[in-house]
């Protein structure tokens, strides 16, 4: 079970105000993403939950237990931390068995508790290492198991893929997903990356100084952006924003559209505009497209063998129907 | 490609780097011989280097007129006293500094290095009031406590940094994983800190073992450590240079073997910020 529930918690250090009084359901053992660019206070509220910061204000009910003023230990939730913080001085097999020898297990539950992590984890060749002998993806098994054999009611992930390099970083994305529909615990991540976000989560939280701007599955805030911040921040690459004339004669203040959703053609469309740069990926192009008359350079997604070259003159036609509107507070317009 | 080093270059390096080091540890090679010539061979000009008449008579005269036991144990008793009660106190000050820091910390640490930038003298006429009046003078414990308030600061100091290293991350990991602040102390910080806390001990050893200000000045029979116990070959009848050499040997042979048996803890303290 771990049922998280955060009711008006807020944070102040000294006279700053980092989050103001929040809202938030986690559900048993859903797999919720915090996202946000970098101060928004998603790895705060994570210490919040885990007890490592104290509430300002507010409570967070872990099932349906009180935990406000509970250390981190007593409240059944284990952490990732994104320097790992493996104990440098302890083996690999000591580290993931020092959370059962704090809780005094006996030793042969948790010699089992341990070779059960290690072989679910493909560490137990290296059980006898110390961290500093391992690769950073190994340490990050490690800091996983040593969450793991405690059989938590949630697990927290702070930024736990920062450190790892980009090829390695989509192994563990998966490993850790996969882990999640084996155990079907809660856990709760923070990420700064709308990549990890969307592939990774049942649930994204969208944070944005401190406010919650959305909640929702991926697609949900892919489809139905609540703002123009949660517009821009979810997608990649960016959703392009158009204000001004083309926007106003849509009843908006300002108008948003992706980059999938504008056609190119070489013949006509409904905008104009002159090829800049072109990024290849094989798979897709995209097209940075400026001079047309709209504001901004406008990001285009392409298939992969379309050909327009630095300066070419290009047509777009964006899908109506694919059009954000937004108002001058920036709230999206509904239909 | 790596720097090239000529074998030429290399022997020219190595020879720099022994005289230099020899340089430096003349004083006390010197101090060593002397102390096994005659008065008359020490005086002698031009110097005498290794060809004389060794001789160990000046450490039995030595031995004769004073009691080195004594002098010794006073020594003993000041420096690991004052040592081990400022660790007891620096630790927790060191803990709370690195770990929990204030808007003030770095206020309150300057502020404690700048006890070190009066010179002693400027306040032994204060202290010597109060010892007078609390009756410590010539007492152990007045002198434990008097050099344990000066290298505070340095202690202090020293484990501030060595703290600073461990990151608070890992500490944060041991309260997650259930461990009370005493398993969290025993377990996961101090088997990180302890070359740090090792080389702090070692260096404030060294540092109240030689001190010569207040150890001179606050005692006179009873409580005298090994520096009076040199400081009284040097004067009254004359210079007597082998006595004197062999007294100082004497005085600093017990932390010269304790230094040379903790080098590698030492080096190893020194340099543990570097390397992590």
């Amino acid at each position: 079970m771990g049922q998280i529930v955060l009711n008006q918690v807020q944070k102040k250090f000294g006279d700053v105000e980092v989050i103001p009084p929040l809202d938030l359901t986690i559900e048993d053992g859903e797999f919720t993403v915090f996202v946000g660019p970098s101060g928004c206070g998603k790895s705060t509220l994570l210490r919040l939950i885990a007890g490592l910061e104290d509430v300002t204000a507010g409570s967070i009910q872990i099932d349906g237990k009180e935990t406000s003023n509970l250390p981190p230990a007593k409240r059944g939730l284990a952490m990732v931390f994104q320097s790992y913080a493996l104990y440098p001085h302890m083996t690999v097999r000591k580290n993931i068995a020092f959370p059962l020898r704090m809780a005094k297990l006996d030793q042969a539950e948790i010699d089992q508790r341990v070779a059960n992590a290690a072989e679910v984890l493909n560490l137990t060749e290296y059980l006898d290492r110390r961290p500093g002998q391992l690769s950073g993806g190994q340490r990050q098994r490690v800091a996983i198991g040593r969450a793991i054999v405690r059989e938590p009611a949630a697990f927290l992930f702070d930024e736990p893929l920062s450190n790892l390099d980009a090829a390695l970083r989509v192994g563990m994305r998966l490993e850790i997903s996969e882990l999640h529909k084996r155990l079907a615990t809660t856990m709760i991540y923070v990420t700064h990356d709308q990549v990890e976000a969307m592939t990774m989560a049942d649930k994204i939280v969208v944070l944005n100084a401190g406010v919650i701007e959305q909640v929702g599955s991926p697609l949900e805030l892919y489809r139905n952006p609540r703002n123009h911040f949660v517009a821009g921040f979810i997608g990649s690459p960016k959703m392009n924003f158009i204000s001004g004339e083309a926007a106003s004669d849509m009843n908006a203040h300002t108008i948003g559209i992706r980059p999938e959703h504008i056609e190119v053609s070489e013949s006509a469309g409904e905008w104009t505009g002159v090829v800049g740069v072109s990024e290849h990926l094989g798979s897709d192009t995209f097209f940075h497209i400026h001079d047309t008359g709209l504001g901004d350079t406008l990001t285009v997604r392409a298939d992969g063998e379309v050909g327009f070259k630095h300066g070419d003159k290009i047509n777009l036609t964006p899908r109506t129907d694919m059009i954000h509107k937004f108002d001058d507070q920036g709230l999206r317009i509904g239909e | 490609m790596a720097r090239a080093v000529t074998t030429k270059q290399k022997i020219m390096f190595t020879a720099a780097a022994w005289s230099i080091g020899l340089l430096i540890f003349f004083p006390i090679l010197w101090t060593v011989l002397t102390s096994f010539k005659t008065e008359a061979q020490a005086i002698n000009d031009p110097p005498l280097f290794l060809f004389f008449d060794w001789t160990l008579e000046n450490y039995s005269v030595v031995q004769e007129r004073s009691n080195y036991m004594k002098f010794l144990w006073n020594s003993v008793i000041i420096a690991g006293g004052s040592t081990l009660l400022g660790i007891i106190i620096a630790i927790p000050a060191a803990w709370s500094m690195a770990f929990t820091p204030s808007r003030r910390t770095k206020d309150i640490l300057l502020w404690m290095l700048s006890t070190k930038m009066l010179p002693a003298v400027g306040v032994l006429y204060p202290i010597y009031l109060l010892f007078i009046e609390l009756g410590l003078l010539d007492s152990r414990f007045g002198l434990v406590m008097v050099l344990m308030l000066i290298n505070l600061p340095i202690i202090v100091w020293m484990l501030y940094t060595y703290f600073r290293e461990i990151p608070g991350e890992i500490l944060e990991a041991a309260r997650m994983d259930g461990a009370s602040l005493k398993e969290e102390i025993l377990y996961v910080l101090t088997p990180m800190a302890l070359p740090g806390i090792a080389s702090t001990v070692l260096l404030n050893i060294i540092l109240a073992w030689n001190e010569a200000f207040w150890t001179l000045n606050l005692t006179a029979a009873n409580a005298a450590p090994l520096t009076a116990f040199i400081a009284s070959y040097s004067s009254p009848e004359g210079l007597f240079f082998a006595k004197l050499s062999a007294a100082s040997t004497m005085a600093i042979a017990p932390i010269l073997i304790l230094g040379w048996f903790s080098q590698k803890q030492l080096v190893r303290g020194l340099t543990f910020g570097a390397v992590k």
